[in-house]
């Protein structure tokens, strides 16, 4: 993306603004509309795609394939759910509360140790056994919410009372969406950032050609330990809003086939753009809304564009807008 | 503030044609979420042909309004489950929501349905914590809370002289749920209990549990496997030689689902085989013969309890709607319209609890071959009479 | 300790572990030739289960399905080849993901389109429905114990196919050295079309072996192909004997793990901690077992020899 010509990098941030702009505006239009339920659907699409965008750091811009992300939404959610249910129910007045900047700094916290411990050790593979190996600490992390029985096990805990801030409340709808939609510009802004700085280009130089940056004197694997940690802390942050969305938690949003989606919505949109995880997440939710209301042999269809759409857009549906960089 | 700005600047730009759903005068709009699609489908297949039967048995129309009903797939996941309860409140505008059967999909969807002002109608799910400290005074179930119907098999179990019993449930919150409830009321010796992987890769085959449940020498096996588990679980305790051995007992596992598959295979270790359950197809009340009999003669097999359920939901909007003549916006005498449980139940007279749970009968059921042949499932005799769950006192509610 | 119960489980774990090899082997085939990714693997196992279900009920004979259903599973294979899979050998592994998740969805779809989601109860000829004693006490159910003899004789053809035969020089080439068989002149398509579809036939010999036990049902494929790669990847992927190995070894760490575990933790727990603990833990099991083999070797236990 860098060493594209001025005109295509103008045109990129083109595509780039119209995508970013679309999901701000239309939600709220229709909103306005009286078509209420969009906004809620589009605050869930913002959610997904933070996550989404997270794992593009790791996937689309570092080549590493984690079957196990959904694990940081969950333990975000959980962030959020556990100092809710001891503040509506007693116990543990530690972390009893409903403080919103409590619950984020445990979300991100506790996803920034989960990533640091178990990228130290996933890290130490490659290919099928990176996937397979963050796929198998997602599955541990389900079944230990799930035998959480005071948590609701795989029942689920319902969150009594959303996080609150000072003058933000996020059980208005349209606060609710906006607090999210300016989270998820923040995380592209950050993102483009790490990206196009020098800890970027390494991290990009070392999914090309690993032996190169080695030789050039780079720890590749710090790089990557650094990157993993990143999105694992970003991917807990959505979890936190998820959770505060939809006010309900459950094991099942860990569960391995999550992680798929979120494969998909980044090679769906363009691994390695800035705002291809945002239009996956897009086309994943409004598919999966819009498809099941014909039918219920959604799937079919659904799995037949999958199939099409990785024979004849390799690189995500946005790249078929975005001019293509010239060395590629 | 926000919202007004937005409002007043953008408004004008907007066609004004593009209005809220219009919502018709002349119509009821009652939406349902059930589970279409995955493997569990086949249950709220079994749920949608009892809805649309009752439909067309009241002719399309409840008193003077005609029955609008939109019919929503969860997927089995309860984001997705909430997400299509918000479209039914938010976007259809709907006056009941009602199915649900599955737990955590309910306790997700609940607060989107409630908090709307909506009726939320559970036709299977019974979780604990919506019968106690969850309770809410639109709620109202027309199956049972999760413990009840293993009481009463415990009760069963004390009556039959058992003295020893083994447990094999899965391990997630009902099955914990079925396990408690068969606890709380045997009092004979637990000799062991297995609880297995459930979810997505859940376990099918039991063969490690079956060897542990023989060696334990117990008197009798108590199992909870719902759906397709249910059959399966079946054929590989006859396969391993059990029957006569080690007596099943059952909650929730043998239903009319289940049974055509086994008998079209020719497993016979099923038949005499005993469960508890609130409802039978051969239960002798009016609508329960209406019910049964319509529904064999459309579908052409014996309606499950999910069926049922879904369709005791059905009249039980019915009597609400017609108690206000039609004026839906009359929601405190429709709520007490339903509190007196005032209409035709597939399961009888029943009343409600302050929780909106049914205070119900149990009955000790068994599979026999009825008159064409076909496997069915029969009432020994009656276990529990108007039973009441026991989350109904950490309810609030009057 | 009952050693009647132990040896019993120990069969239970054979059983399992056979079942997950006849699945492994075919995945491992498929990574270690084609460097494919195939997470419809499981669609093939459930194609298997479904077809076998229908000619049981056809032909009235449980093992004449069987023998008709294996060419037919192949041929699913072949098709699903042809169709989809062959144009994907040149992407990289995140494409051969997304396109056979694609893939999966389409099966499960066809499937409760063509059988209903109600799925299949499979019945077996009465002297296999049985019992048989194998020691005084040891009594274990005939049908098992066929899958475990069918299993190994299964691994043994597959050893002296891979061994001994020019199929299976071809196929050992091409896991060490793709380019080098394709320079020996060997149509190279025809190779990957045929080792393809003999991992549907295994895939879908595992499903119709399956079906009588559990039964043949939407998604039942989708269960346990995590496991499957589960056990490849501990095996070390291309590896025939390290998948057999792991297989085994998973089938059993999984029986017993569910046999025993709650006995063990009752040493040094409250029986009511070791009742949720115990369960919480052998469904993490082979996970953890996974993560270890990993964590000290990052390419599996036998990890083929270097790649060209």
């Amino acid at each position: 993306m860098f060493s594209l010509s001025k005109n295509g990098r103008a045109r990129n941030g083109w595509v780039n603004f119209t995508v970013l702009a679309c999901t701000g505006v239309i939600p709220l239009l229709l909103y306005v509309a009286g078509q209420t339920f969009y906004l809620d659907l589009a605050t869930r699409m913002v959610c997904l795609a933070i996550a989404a965008i997270s794992l593009n750091l790791i996937l689309g811009y570092g080549g590493m394939v984690s079957f196990g992300h959904a694990v940081f939404i969950g333990i975000g959610a959980y962030a959020v759910g556990i100092p809710a249910y001891h503040a509506t129910y007693g116990e543990f007045d530690l972390i009893a509360s409903y403080n919103g900047f409590l619950h984020i700094l445990l979300a991100v916290a506790f996803s920034s140790l989960f990533a640091l411990v178990t990228g130290a050790i996933s890290l130490r593979t490659k290919g099928i056994y990176f996937i397979m190996i963050t796929m198998a600490f997602g599955q541990m992390i389900y079944f230990f919410f799930v035998s959480l029985e005071t948590y609701g096990g795989d029942d689920g805990l319902t969150i009594d009372a959303r996080s609150e801030f000072p003058a933000v409340k996020l059980d208005n709808a349209i606060v609710m969406f906006l607090v999210c939609y300016v989270i998820m510009l923040l995380v592209i802004f950050a993102m483009y950032k790490i990206v196009n700085s020098r800890f970027g280009m390494v991290l990009q130089g070392a999914k090309d050609n690993e032996e190169r940056m080695r030789a050039m004197g780079f720890n590749t694997f710090k790089y990557r330990l650094t990157a993993y940690v990143i999105a694992g802390a970003l991917c807990g942050l959505s979890g936190a809003l998820l959770g505060n969305f939809t006010t309900f938690i459950s094991p099942e949003m860990i569960d391995w086939t999550r992680s798929g989606e979120l494969i998909f919505m980044v090679l769906l949109g363009g691994g390695g753009t800035l705002a291809g995880p945002l239009v996956g997440a897009a086309i994943f939710v409004v598919l999966e809304e819009v498809l099941s209301s014909f039918t219920i042999y959604w799937h079919l269809p659904f799995g037949i564009m999958l199939i099409l759409a990785v024979l004849f857009a390799r690189k995500g549906l946005l790249s078929l807008f975005l001019k293509e960089d010239g060395d590629d | 503030m926000l919202k007004k700005f937005i409002t007043t600047g953008l408004a004008a730009s907007l066609a004004l044609g593009v209005s809220a759903a219009a919502t018709l005068a002349a119509e009821v709009k009652i939406g349902f979420v059930t589970t279409l699609t995955t493997p569990a489908g086949v249950i709220g297949k079994d749920m949608k042909a009892a809805i649309e039967l009752a439909v067309e048995q009241m002719g399309g129309k409840m008193g003077n309004l005609d029955i609008n009903l939109i019919i929503e797939d969860d997927g089995f996941k309860p984001d997705i489950g909430k997400q299509k309860t918000d479209k039914l409140v938010k976007q259809d505008n709907v006056d009941f929501v009602a199915g649900f059967i599955w737990s955590h999909v309910l306790l997700a969807s609940r607060k989107s349905a409630l908090d709307a002002g909506k009726f939320l109608i559970s036709s299977n799910a019974g979780p604990s914590p919506i019968a106690g400290k969850l309770c809410h005074k639109n709620f109202f179930s027309t199956s049972w809370q999760n413990d009840q119907t293993p009481m009463a098999m415990g009760e069963v179990l004390n009556q039959q002289g058992v003295k020893s019993l083994y447990i094999i449930a899965p391990n997630y919150a009902a099955g914990k749920n079925m396990s408690a409830g068969v606890e709380r009321t045997f009092k004979g010796e637990i000799k062991g209990k297995d609880l297995t992987k459930w979810g997505k890769d859940a376990q099918l085959d039991f063969s490690a549990e079956l060897a542990k449940a023989k060696a334990s020498g117990a008197e009798a096996l108590f199992i909870f496997y719902p759906g397709k588990a249910g059959g399966a679980f079946i054929k590989q305790y006859q396969q391993a030689g059990l029957e006569g051995k080690l007596p099943l007992y059952t909650v929730f596992t043998v239903d009319s689902i289940a049974l055509p598959k086994l008998q079209k295979a020719g497993f016979k270790g099923v038949l005499g085989s005993r469960m508890t359950q609130f409802w039978a197809p051969d239960l002798d009340t009016p609508q329960n013969k209406k019910f049964v009999s319509g529904f064999k003669k459309k579908y052409g097999h014996y309606p499950s309890f999910y069926a049922a359920q879904a369709y005791d939901s059905m009249y039980l909007i019915k009597s609400a709607v017609e108690a206000v003549g039609g004026d839906l916006s009359k929601m405190d005498e429709m709520r007490a319209a339903m509190k007196s449980a005032n209409f035709p139940s597939v399961r009888g007279k029943f009343t409600y609890g302050n929780n909106g749970m049914p205070i119900q009968n149990f009955y000790l059921r068994e599979v026999v071959a009825d008159a064409d042949g076909v496997w069915t499932t029969k009432i020994v005799k009656t276990v529990y009479t108007n039973h009441q769950d026991p989350y109904a006192k950490d309810c609030k509610l009057p | 300790m009952d050693t009647t119960l132990l040896f019993i489980q120990f069969l239970n774990g054979m059983q399992l572990g056979v079942l997950l090899f006849l699945l492994a082997a075919g995945l491992s085939l498929t990574f270690g030739i084609m460097d494919f990714v195939n997470l419809a693997h499981g669609s093939l196992y459930m194609a298997g289960a479904f077809i076998c279900a229908s000619l049981t009920f056809w032909t009235g004979s449980f093992l004449l399905a069987v023998l008709l259903a294996i060419p037919l599973a192949a041929l699913v294979g072949l098709a699903t080849e042809y169709i989809v899979v062959r144009h994907l050998y040149a992407r990289d592994h995140l494409d051969h993901v997304l396109a056979t998740f694609g893939l999966i969805l389409v099966f499960d779809t066809l499937v409760h389109i063509i059988w209903g989601s109600e799925g299949i109860a499979v019945p077996l000829p009465g002297w296999l429905d049985g019992q048989v004693e194998l020691f005084a006490g040891v009594i274990f159910p005939t049908f098992r114990l066929l899958i475990i003899v069918s299993g190994l004789v299964i691994a043994a053809g597959l050893y002296f196919l891979v061994n001994f035969t020019r199929l299976g020089m071809l196929i050992r080439a091409g896991a060490s050295n793709r380019t080098m068989v394709s320079a020996l002149g060997i149509n190279i398509q025809f190779l990957f079309a045929l080792v393809f579809s003999l991992g549907a036939a295994l895939a879908g010999i595992a499903g119709m072996l399956i079906s009588p036990i559990s039964e043949a049902s939407i998604g039942m494929g989708n269960q346990i192909i995590i496991t499957a790669f589960v056990v490849i990847v501990i095996g070390g992927v291309g590896s025939m004997k390290g998948a057999f190995i792991a297989a085994l070894l998973i089938g059993l760490i999984d029986t017993f793990g569910r046999s025993y575990l709650d006995t063990i933790f009752k040493l040094f727990m409250s029986p009511v901690a070791a009742e949720t603990s115990a369960p919480a833990v052998s469904a993490m099991l082979i996970y953890i077992l996974m993560a270890v083999v990993l964590a000290v070797r990052p390419q599996g236990l036998f990890p083929p020899k270097a790649r060209g």
